[in-house]
């Protein structure tokens, strides 16, 4: 019996994606969680997994075709299996999302974005790659993005010639990953002209969510600063025999201390839809990541249950994923709580926007040794400030301060995490 | 081989199956005493006489009544239309008739009818002897539609004509009757059904028939001198339609035009053009373009009906816009 594909619905807000690559072509053989496409979303490019074992029998969307979340993308089945009509997939295509090699400043991209939920087309005027047949063909068989050649037939349209000379050239990226650009560099630009950069899909999606977030949220803040130094110590004792890949950070402490203290605060793991609040019962754990040209939140699933060094390595595989634009779907969903870390660049303390739709989010600056008051002395410590950003909707300002008296508990009496 | 011209080898057909075979016969308007319109049967009259060489009265639908009567009882008669212009006041007795007899008697018929029929423009003839309706026969299944562009196929498929126990109709153009070409020497036949490549070429194909063929040879000489290689396909046939040469072809060239005399819409080409789409899309490589006669009456005026009429110029035009 045939499978049939759909459009993953990889984030909250996500309405469509592009298919950006067939992995497994028609005919090939492929394994359940084998790697079929890559889709590319407003926050990164992603490999889509088969969720079914057999041959793919059909690709019901083209490379370059954006596909409504749900959308049949493809069939997987026994081979020689007949394939009923799927063609009738509503979806549209774009022009290149990367502005092409002859045009150093195109337009910025005014996509229009359908709601989170909304899972229907996006209506209006699709914009098509114009190539030929043949010149598609070439492409797919290639695995050449259709959208990186510069076409020079009639109205731009790309024929056979500019997919070969691509091909010889190899100028056109194989495969549809952005090109993962390191973090530019701290540069001091001697040009005093203005400069117009269109927005990357990623900073758009940050944009228009945290919008939404300041405009109809109502955020308050509540900063309490912790004494780190039970846990510093209980760090270095960890790490004293872990291997360098596993060493654990004060983040993957927080983390799960926030976790555990969001089992007992159920208003600051929810979100409220119209007039109910919904406490979830998952405690999910976002962790803000820096990517090139943005952040990712990628999220530590039932933190709370999984042990110190699980929640280390799964957050550095999901990182690393997110800044080589390789996350999967589950590496970016499903969170209920985000936290945010700038301690590494010596930041006293800051406030941090609500991850909508979720409730709250913790803004955590540096640990650091400071001169602090203990017993009437004056001694050198270990102190962290964090800050939390709670929606008023949900929940006050005194749960909230009730929240970091006992998260300071736990990051204050650490083996508490460990028991 | 001898070059002769595409009168003779009609011609040539017709006698040496004449010759072969006695239930072979010709019937038509001015076929015998006065030898053909188009002078192909000159000297049948005297040769094979009245009973085989029959002149008929003005009357194209008893033309082909008694031709189909004829066959169904086992001769083998050739109807002449002195133009296909006039194969409208038959064509009852042609679509209704001839292409249908074998099949809704159940096989018990076979039908060894040739209609041999004048067609095409550029004989300032005026808007009803002129015209180039090949498209509105080839739709009907149950009769062949041939259509030659060389005195050698004319006369090879004119010959397998004759022989074959199906009705066909075999439209000769009406300013190719001096066209000369190799022709060879003794018996031959050529298949009904088969396209053939009549010039090799890389560039794009021209696919054409008949009148089309000699046009787009001229067009590709012009080509060629602009480095441009054409490859020409000639359908010969329209039904049953061969498109594997062309096919072949367009998956070398990924680019073609159709050329044919008759009136773009609903035409040869937007059959042809329609089985490469269908057969072979993953080798387009740019739209498919067709050139045919403008869309209006064929006018009388030399000059008008020369412009409504596809030319070489816009064959040149129509290969290099697909080229672009």
């Amino acid at each position: 019996m045939a499978e049939t594909i759909n459009m993953p619905k990889l984030g909250f807000d996500m309405a469509e994606g592009m298919l950006v690559r067939w992995v497994k072509q028609v005919g090939e053989e492929i394994n359940k969680g084998d790697v079929l496409a890559e889709i590319e979303t407003d926050k990164a490019t992603v490999e889509v997994e088969s969720p079914a074992s057999g041959v793919v029998l059909q690709h019901i969307v083209e490379q370059g075709t954006v596909v409504p979340v749900n959308a049949p993308i493809a069939v997987v089945g026994v081979k020689g299996e007949i394939v009923s009509d799927q063609s009738s997939v509503s979806s549209k295509k774009v022009a290149d999302e990367k502005p092409l090699p002859a045009k150093p400043t195109p337009a910025p991209t005014t996509q229009a974005v359908a709601p989170a939920e909304s899972s229907s087309p996006v209506s209006g005027q699709p914009s098509v790659i114009k190539a030929s047949p043949l010149a598609r063909k070439i492409a797919r068989d290639n695995n050449i993005n259709l959208a990186s050649i510069q076409g020079t037939g009639p109205g731009g349209r790309v024929v056979r010639k500019d997919v070969e000379a691509a091909l010889t050239s190899n100028r056109s990226p194989v495969t549809s990953v952005p090109p993962a650009s390191p973090i530019p560099s701290y540069q001091l630009s001697t040009s005093t002209e203005d400069k117009t950069i269109p927005a990357t899909k990623l900073r758009q999606a940050i944009g228009r969510r945290l919008v939404e977030s300041k405009q109809t949220v109502p955020h308050f803040y509540v900063t309490h600063e912790f004494k780190m130094g039970a846990l510093m110590d209980i760090r270095k004792q960890a790490n004293a025999f872990l291997p360098d890949h596993e060493k654990l950070s004060v983040n993957d402490f927080i983390v799960k201390a926030v976790a555990l203290v969001l089992r007992q605060f159920l208003n600051l793991n929810a979100t409220i839809r119209g007039n109910e609040i919904i406490q979830f019962g998952h405690v999910n754990v976002g962790v803000a990541v820096t990517v090139p040209g943005g952040l990712m939140t990628v999220v530590v699933r039932d933190a709370d249950a999984k042990p110190l060094r699980q929640i280390s390595g799964e957050i550095k595989a999901m990182a690393a994923r997110a800044r080589e634009g390789k996350v999967k779907p589950e590496d970016v969903e499903g969170s209920t709580f985000s936290t945010s870390n700038l301690g590494m660049y010596d930041v006293e303390e800051f406030i941090a926007i609500i991850n909508p739709p979720e409730a709250a989010i913790l803004a955590i600056g540096s640990a650091k040794e400071t001169p602090v008051v203990e017993n009437g002395e004056i001694k050198i410590g270990w102190r962290m400030k964090a800050t939390i950003s709670v929606d008023h909707r949900v929940s006050d300002g005194a749960e909230a301060a009730q929240f970091m008296q006992k998260l300071a508990e736990f990051l204050e009496n650490p083996v508490r995490m460990l028991v | 081989m001898p070059k002769i011209t595409m009168r003779e080898a009609i011609s040539q057909a017709l006698m040496e199956e004449m010759d072969r075979d006695p239930a072979v016969f010709i019937l038509g308007e001015e076929v015998g005493v006065w030898g053909g319109t188009y002078a192909v049967t000159k000297g049948f009259y005297d040769k094979y006489g009245a009973d085989r060489v029959k002149d008929t009265p003005i009357a194209e639908n008893a033309i082909l009544g008694a031709a189909i009567g004829a066959a169904m009882v086992g001769q083998r008669p050739i109807a002449e239309l002195m133009t296909i212009n006039f194969a409208f006041s038959a064509m009852d007795y042609i679509v209704n008739q001839a292409a249908k007899l074998r099949y809704m008697f159940g096989g018990q018929f076979t039908l060894p009818l040739v209609i041999r029929a004048v067609g095409g423009g550029g004989r300032q003839l005026g808007a009803t002897h002129s015209q180039t309706p090949d498209a509105i026969f080839a739709h009907f299944p149950g009769l062949k539609v041939v259509s030659p562009g060389t005195p050698e196929d004319a006369k090879g498929l004119l010959k397998s004509a004759i022989r074959s126990n199906d009705p066909i109709l075999f439209i000769e153009h009406a300013t190719m009757y001096q066209v000369r070409g190799e022709v060879p020497e003794g018996e031959y036949l050529i298949p009904i059904g088969k396209s053939k490549v009549q010039r090799e070429g890389s560039d794009l194909t021209i696919v054409t028939y008949c009148k089309g063929l000699e046009l787009s040879m001229k067009a590709a000489d012009e080509l060629a001198k602009e480095g441009i290689q054409a490859e020409i396909v000639d359908l010969r046939t329209l039904r049953p339609l061969d498109m594997e040469p062309v096919l072949e072809s367009f998956k070398k060239t990924n680019r073609a035009i159709v050329v044919e005399e008759g009136w773009k819409s609903y035409g040869v080409g937007a059959e042809v053009v329609s089985r490469i789409y269908e057969e072979a899309f993953d080798y387009v490589d740019a739209p498919i373009l067709r050139v045919a006669q403008k869309e209006v009456p064929l006018p009388y005026n030399r000059t008008l009906e020369q412009a409504a009429l596809p030319q070489v110029p816009d064959i040149i035009a129509a290969a290099k816009e697909v080229l672009k």
